[in-house]
């Protein structure tokens, strides 16, 4: 069992833009392309000592994930870059049909994703993009929670052939998870062990969700919380061992509720052993402008909120 | 071809003897008569296909019937027996609708019986509506329906082979209806800017699209000065003449700095009179009746 200690706030891009480069200088293969959000995104160190591999594509995202699929049939490993709102939503099309439908080995990267992109507001806070990508066939979905373990997904998403979709964000956030950790695409990682209930949390959520297990346990509840960096596909072995002792579950994760992680497990759940079940996360709203904790406070993602959706869920659960 | 081989000698010698194999069995460049007579065959094969099928789209898959030929028969370097060569010249069809003009070339060529033709639109078929890299026919590089993504592909293409110092090209297929979408004028910018002259994009210009003549659903003229104010080499050429398509693809071949487009000119539904231009055969399909009638036009 891992410790969960915070060794420092830390960018999840950043985690991504360090991998980046270092399979820049492992892979003569692996080439990037960004859509005039190179300092953003965190490529510039890739870019910078990988010119003959690094396009920019201008503000042209439909043709990024066009040129993306060329260049995989042409053997590269192609990575994209820009925001998720616009890596997703707007060029579905080219990634549904030149992209998973073609089965390319395409790394869709997206960043300031979910509320936590913050001031800019609800424009580009994609709280959709976990749903659009998980439905597409061949397409795996990863939503890392810190720095160390973005960093260690992006090297994990060159290592699989097939098209990726790494979700990951932009405020400075706890790095807890081990730098040396190899990840696993498919896998869940037990964080703390526990029998009153079973936390699933992604992305930034995990972090919270850490905080709201030392309230509960202050409260005399002692979470399982897990933590889910890949969506699909969805770890369902480790979540049934979990659930089997638990008996009850809260999800968390910074996206709707419909399409997000909560929708995936509840639909395991409902499939193979009805299970009471809470969902932290974002109840069909858009967003607003703000501070990223001011957000997750306002639209019910805090650390308080999954405090609360455990003491709701383990009042229901069947004894 | 002595040169060829010298050219590609490498050290190991199981990579030569693999090489010489696959020289061998590429297809060989057909003479201008050859090049006739196979586009017969091919349109006949479209008909029936499409007769059996029940549906699909028959205007635009005669009309580029000679583009087909030219491409597979005589600019293109690729060996049916080994679809995956990494040195082949890479085909881009953007418009999937015309798959059965594209899958009709392939089965000629070898890439698969050509009996297979007739499970079309069939359940299990590897012959989808629109071509699916999903099902496994050999000699598809991509995925095509929705359009106007083909070009980004090229591009992409172009890139990774400039990147390897490769001697390949991509060629690609769209339809003028298709620039319509604003994605293809995306890619176009990126190409010139990337000055890849190993790319040779042809619009097939047939002034028809479902709604109706082209210029008025949407307008796209004047499209040779669009092309020329985007970067590229602009060639014209009457696309249902097969020795104006070989002229101009030697022509565009030899463009360097820059990439190239045809806009030929093809007339939906060519070979078969009683049907030709006529945009009520975009999406259409000929019954047993209509498609006996129709070979034999073709056999004039």
């Amino acid at each position: 069992m891992q410790k969960n200690i915070n060794q420092g706030n830390k960018d999840t891009r950043s985690g991504f833009g360090e991998a980046l480069f270092e399979l820049g200088k492992s892979s003569e293969n692996v080439v990037a392309l960004c859509a005039d959000l190179t300092g953003s995104l965190k490529m510039d160190k890739f870019a910078g000592a990988f010119p003959d591999r690094f396009f920019q594509t201008g503000i042209a995202e439909a043709n990024m994930m066009g040129i993306a699929a060329g260049l995989a049939i042409g053997g590269k490993i192609p990575f994209t870059g820009t925001f998720a709102n616009f890596s997703t939503g707007r060029v579905y099309d080219q990634i549904r049909q030149s992209v998973a439908y073609s089965n390319k080995n395409v790394k869709i990267c997206a960043s300031h994703a979910g509320i936590t992109l913050g001031e800019d507001g609800a424009t580009h806070q994609i709280m959709e993009d976990i749903g659009l990508m998980k439905m597409l066939p061949n397409m795996v979905v990863i939503n890392p929670c810190d720095f160390n373990q973005t960093r260690a997904a992006t090297i994990a998403s060159a290592n699989h052939c097939g098209p990726v979709y790494l979700r990951f964000g932009r405020p400075k956030v706890p790095n807890f998870t081990p730098p040396d950790q190899k990840f696993e695409i498919g896998k869940a990682i037990v964080l703390k062990e526990g029998r009153d209930v079973s936390i699933f949390a992604t992305g930034h959520l995990v972090w919270k969700a850490l905080e709201a297990g030392e309230i509960l346990f202050q409260k005399g509840i002692d979470a399982e919380i897990i933590n889910l960096p890949t969506i699909k596909p969805l770890d369902g072995d480790s979540i049934m061992a979990s659930i089997l002792k638990t008996r009850c579950a809260v999800t968390a994760e910074e996206h709707q509720i419909f399409g997000g992680l909560g929708e995936s497990i509840s639909g395991l759940l409902a499939r193979n052993f009805p299970t009471p079940l809470e969902m932290v996360g974002m109840y069909d709203l858009f967003g607003q402008s703000g501070t990223p904790a001011e957000l997750l406070e306002k639209f019910g993602m805090g650390t308080n909120d999954i405090v609360s959706a455990v003491e709701l869920v383990t009042a229901r659960k069947h004894h | 071809m002595l040169l060829f081989f010298t050219f590609r000698i490498k050290i190991n010698f199981y990579n030569f003897v693999t090489l010489i194999y696959l020289e061998m069995n590429y297809i060989k460049k057909h003479t201008i008569d050859e090049l006739a007579d196979l586009a017969i065959s091919i349109r006949k094969d479209v008909v029936r296909a499409l007769k059996v099928a029940g549906s699909g789209h028959l205007g635009g898959s005669l009309g580029l019937a000679d583009v087909f030929t030219v491409l597979y028969f005589n600019r293109m370097r690729h060996n049916p027996d080994n679809p995956a060569w990494p040195d082949r010249d890479r085909l881009i069809l953007s418009i999937g609708h015309v798959a059965p003009v594209f899958y009709t070339a392939l089965a000629h060529a070898g890439y698969f019986p050509i009996d297979e033709l007739q499970t079309l639109r069939k359940l299990g078929s590897r012959l989808q509506g629109h071509p699916g890299r999903d099902h496994h026919l050999p000699g598809i590089e991509l995925s095509a329906g929705s359009l106007g993504q083909g070009l980004s592909v090229a591009v992409g293409m172009a890139l990774a082979a400039k990147m390897d110092n490769a001697d390949w090209k991509v060629y690609t297929i769209h339809g003028d209806g298709e620039l319509q979408e604003g994605s293809i004028w995306e890619a176009a910018m990126s190409a010139a800017h990337h000055k890849l002259d190993s790319l040779i994009a042809l619009v097939d210009s047939n002034k028809v699209q479902i709604d109706g003549r082209v210029s008025d659903v949407m307008e796209i003229e004047p499209l040779a000065e669009k092309w020329r104010s985007f970067g590229w080499a602009v060639f014209e050429c009457d696309g249902n003449s097969i020795g104006g398509l070989v002229e101009t693809y030697q022509k565009a071949e030899k463009i360097s700095g820059k990439p190239s487009v045809i806009i030929a000119h093809t007339l939906m539904g060519k070979g078969v009179k009683s049907i030709e231009g006529d945009y009520r055969w975009h999406g259409r399909a000929p019954n047993a009746k209509e498609s006996e009638d129709f070979i034999r036009e073709i056999e004039g």
